[in-house]
């Protein structure tokens, strides 16, 4: 475990938040807290219910019970306060690929409200790097997945949001490439950007300060990866997630 | 939304996602072609080629009388634009050989003594025989030939004057040489701003969603209702070129006149953009892939225009169901205003009900596909 530099400010709350489909309840009363600068997993098999509970936090969802707060805010009345506060990569790669890198900067600047100045100056830091900067001007589509990937991460936190959303961000990468997007990870985390992370690779979850373990739409297991496997008497992540998942009685969706 | 944002910044993001698309449409040059392209190639093809205008058709004729009125009489018809002779025939069997040939459309018998007939009796026929397999075609034919006999007979009673005869005298309103562009082209305006707008719309919001980047927008700050309109801009401009395109063509290429105010008539395709555009941003709501929207786009909403509009069909004809369906077809009243506008030459009194009707369409499909969308987030 690398050592973290968390201050013990509560940037995203969750108490007994729950999400309802008609008589499906994807979210059931999860509780949790995760601290400023913290590198925090969210774990869960397919249709655990990880993907519903990060998008109520980020605004794409309304809760049906329960309270949240993201940077403060809540997350029924606030909403329009936490989009500006935050930052969001989703599982399909986000970048548009008829824009060059320079072109989708811009305009994810732009949305954001980011001044001109500000977009160009952050623009040339992020080239410098990331080592593309003669990359700037190609269009998206003609980078290698792994390239992209780093630069989705980048727009995510262009416009320097206290916390980041990364809804498996690294599906389908090389295990060279995850372990660099990681390497991205652990900097953002350095400067103070807290990291709301789902993955399903167990390595990954390693990595994390702190994991929380979703089965069948409740949190099964909270801690950090060397209690949960003390707690677990598990030798890896893998083994500890396998014991929790298999109490799981939902069908895989 | 002002409290929390400045107007500059809601300005700058409206900006930079108007921009972006403009890159998106400017990067996939074949779709721009089709888009600009379009209405080039329909009008050609419609001026050109799809016409259901009859000219230079061939005739025969049968002259039994061989005199100088029989004779100035085929003259006359084989002048004019809409004939040509094909065949002189000396037998009453051989009209329908020449009919089975399938050479000639129409044959005109001339009996004996026509000119004698003519002068003594004040009175002579002529029998027109037409190949009413087609039966608009043989309609149209029998009606050019016989304005073309009373045209002859206009002149040859100014020479003697003779008692108690009626000169029907024909006019064309608005449309004196019964042109088809007349008709076709406030069609093609209706189904290439239809096609552009609404097809185009619906897909391009649907491969947001597709692609996934609709939910980075949705989690950004930028209003989900900002995110709509600025879709639409682009094709908003997109649709004026085309418009001034069919303008320009209909009225240099085609000779179409536009004998109302051009004002009138741009601000009338706008409002039929605008409705085009919302129902766009409606399909889109609803569609979760690109293929879904295009086929709602084509299904719903090309197949009636075509059909209902007015436009290929005559809507009196249609039974009192399809008449009464016919009137949620936004492309039926911007048809008529065009129509109205362009060709006859009215003034917005004319065509408020139309228009009013059209606007009232947009405020519903806009207010629909909005709020479609908000529920969407829910």
């Amino acid at each position: 475990m690398r050592a973290s530099n968390m201050t013990g400010e509560k940037v995203i709350t969750a108490d007994k938040l729950t999400k309802r489909f008609g008589d499906f309840v994807a979210v059931d009363q999860i509780s949790f807290e995760v601290e400023k600068g913290e590198i925090f997993g969210f774990l869960g098999a397919n249709g655990a219910g990880k993907t519903t509970a990060m998008r109520m936090l980020c605004g794409l969802s309304l809760p049906t019970s329960g309270k949240a707060t993201v940077a403060g805010f809540d997350v029924y009345k606030d909403n329009e306060k936490i989009k500006k506060r935050i930052g969001y990569m989703s599982q399909k790669f986000s970048l548009y690929e008829d824009l060059t890198v320079k072109e989708n900067m811009r305009f994810y600047g732009g949305i954001y409200g980011m001044s001109d100045a500000f977009i160009k100056q952050k623009t040339a830091f992020i080239l410098h790097h990331l080592h593309l900067e003669n990359e700037g001007n190609k269009l998206v589509k003609s980078l290698p997945l792994g390239w992209k990937q780093k630069l989705a991460f980048s727009v995510a936190i262009f416009h320097e949001p206290g916390i980041v959303f990364l809804d498996e961000p690294t599906g389908g990468v090389d295990p060279v490439t995850r372990r660099e997007f990681w390497n991205m990870i652990y900097q953002a985390s350095e400067i103070g950007i807290t990291i709301f992370v789902t993955t399903h690779y167990m390595d990954e979850a390693e990595y994390c300060n702190r994991v929380s373990i979703m089965v069948d739409g409740r949190i099964e297991a909270l801690d950090s990866p060397s209690n949960l496997k003390k707690q677990y008497n598990a030798l890896s992540m893998d083994e500890v997630f396998l014991q929790l998942a298999r109490k799981a009685t939902r069908i895989e969706s | 939304m002002k409290r929390h944002f400045p107007l500059s910044i809601f300005n700058f993001q409206f900006l930079a996602f108007v921009k972006k698309e403009f890159y998106h449409i400017w990067r996939d040059k074949r779709t721009m072609f089709i888009l600009l392209g379009m209405p080039v190639v329909q009008i050609v093809i419609f001026g050109f080629a799809l016409t259901n205008e009859v000219k230079n058709s061939k005739f025969a004729v049968l002259d039994e009388a061989k005199d100088d009125a029989s004779q100035s009489l085929i003259a006359q018809l084989d002048a004019s634009r809409y004939f040509d002779l094909e065949k002189n025939l000396t037998s009453y069997q051989q009209i329908e050989e020449e009919f089975k040939k399938g050479k000639i459309k129409l044959a005109v018998v001339i009996p004996a003594h026509f000119s004698d007939d003519l002068k003594h009796l004040n009175k002579a026929s002529v029998q027109l025989i037409a190949d009413a397999s087609d039966p608009n075609v043989a309609n149209t034919l029998t009606g050019y030939a016989t304005s073309v006999i009373m045209d002859y007979q206009v002149r040859i009673t100014q020479e003697r004057k003779m008692p108690y005869t009626i000169n029907t005298e024909l006019r064309m309103l608005y449309n004196p040489q019964l042109k088809g562009a007349f008709n076709f082209v406030p069609g093609v305006m209706a189904m290439v701003l239809l096609l552009v707008c609404t097809m185009m719309t619906a897909i391009t919001i649907v491969k947001e969603k597709e692609m996934g980047t609709m939910e980075i927008m949705l989690v950004s700050p930028m209003r989900p209702q900002l995110v709509v309109l600025a879709k639409a801009v682009p094709y908003l401009l997109l649709s004026v070129i085309n418009i001034a395109t069919i303008l320009l063509l209909s009225v240099f290429v085609l000779e179409v006149p536009i004998n109302g105010s051009i004002l009138l008539l741009v601000a009338e395709s706008i409002l039929f953009t605008l409705v085009s555009l919302s129902l766009g941003l409606l399909i889109s709501a609803g569609a979760q892939s690109q293929q879904t929207a295009m086929f709602i786009s084509l299904v719903a909403l090309f197949l009636p225009t075509i059909m209902l509009s007015g436009f290929m069909f005559p809507i009196e004809n249609m039974p009192l169901p399809l008449r009464i369906v016919s009137n949620i077809v936004p492309a039926k009243w911007y048809y008529s205003i065009v129509k109205s506008v362009m060709i006859k030459g009215v003034g917005l009194q004319a065509v408020w009900k139309e228009t009013a009707i059209l606007a009232g369409m947009m405020i519903f499909f806009l207010t629909m596909a909005i709020k479609k969308f908000k529920i969407r987030l829910a």
